[in-house]
């Protein structure tokens, strides 16, 4: 089951928690993994972790031109990118009333954006093909809201409404889109925070745990495997029961 | 017919699994082939394959008929 063998996986926010896991979780299932990211050290610490079938991408997500650019090198480097996940997102929180043009279109040029000029960079070549997993890591926070964060909301919500349409467009040509919906992940973020804050978190958690990375890349996984060929345009739900969507 | 014209006509009835004799000058991919906008995609970027050539997407929405593409390929190879 969800052997990737002969796969070739694009992960983007690999230098993160979860994209690092995701990568990992991938080239365990036999995946050639392209790791991308702003910051090259922890990058090249993972390639070198994963040792063969391990390519290190770096890309900066704000800059569009250098996000076009990205599909390229993928395949130049591991022949075809097979498998897609837009992961990388960043936050500018601020109450709305506050919310800055910049901290708006930032987070919507990284988050958004770049997602969907990855889409399209890795289409063309997925369409020849007659195979391709688009996965786009949404937030429970795109379905749900979050005070001081109506840009990321807003930026994770589209991804959602972006991911169906693709799906639409490619479900014929054996493509599937698909997004993963993480609720409180336990990753160097959430560490900042006390006990007495994690503890308020999980009481709104019907698990009383924050999430783990592998659980999130367990998901992604199942929708990169062959075995999910069926599944297409929907948001696979990541949450420990927080939001019952 | 044109070499150009057996070589588009040899990818369109692949393609869009249509008989040879359906393939003429005139004939659009959607309204007449049954292709939908994918395939169109699809066939340009088969065109661009067998030809060597770049179709670039303002061009490529010009190219509606069996015709418009035999001419647009002759033009650019």
């Amino acid at each position: 089951m969800f052997d990737l063998t002969g796969k070739c996986a694009l992960v983007t926010g690999a230098s993160g928690g979860i994209g690092g896991e995701i990568a990992k979780v991938l080239h365990a299932a036999g995946a050639t993994v392209g790791l991308s990211g702003t910051r090259v050290e922890p990058l090249e610490a993972l390639a070198e972790e994963l040792g063969e079938r391990a390519h290190v991408l770096p890309c900066n997500l704000s800059d569009g031109e250098a996000v076009d650019a990205l599909p390229k090198q993928a395949i130049a480097a591991m022949g075809s990118v097979d498998i897609l996940v837009n992961n990388a997102g960043i936050t500018r929180d601020q109450i709305f009333m506050r919310m800055s043009d910049d901290d708006w279109q930032s987070v919507i040029d990284v988050n958004l954006t770049s997602t969907m000029r990855l889409c399209r960079g890795v289409m063309r070549p997925m369409m020849k093909s007659r195979w391709g997993r688009i996965i786009n890591i949404s937030s429970i926070v795109g379905a749900t809201g979050n005070p001081g964060q109506a840009n990321y909301a807003a930026s994770k919500a589209g991804m959602v409404g972006m991911t169906k349409s693709i799906a639409y467009e490619t479900a014929s040509r054996g493509i599937t889109a698909n997004a993963v919906a993480p609720g409180f992940i336990a990753t160097a973020m959430t560490e900042k925070l006390n006990d007495d804050q994690k503890a308020k978190i999980n009481a709104q958690i019907p698990a009383s745990r924050m999430g783990s990375p592998e659980e999130i890349a367990a998901a992604v996984l199942y929708l990169a495997s062959p075995e999910a060929g069926y599944v297409t345009g929907t948001t696979l739900h990541v949450n420990g029961g927080m939001a019952m969507l | 017919m044109s070499d150009v014209a057996d070589r588009v006509k040899k990818i369109v009835v692949e393609h869009l699994g249509v008989e040879e004799d359906k393939v003429v000058e005139n004939a659009s991919f959607i309204d007449d082939l049954g292709a939908d906008s994918l395939d169109t995609v699809e066939l340009v970027m088969a065109f661009e394959e067998e030809f060597g050539i770049e179709i670039p997407d303002d061009a490529a929405e010009t190219i509606q008929t069996f015709g418009d593409a035999v001419k647009f390929i002759s033009e650019a190879a």
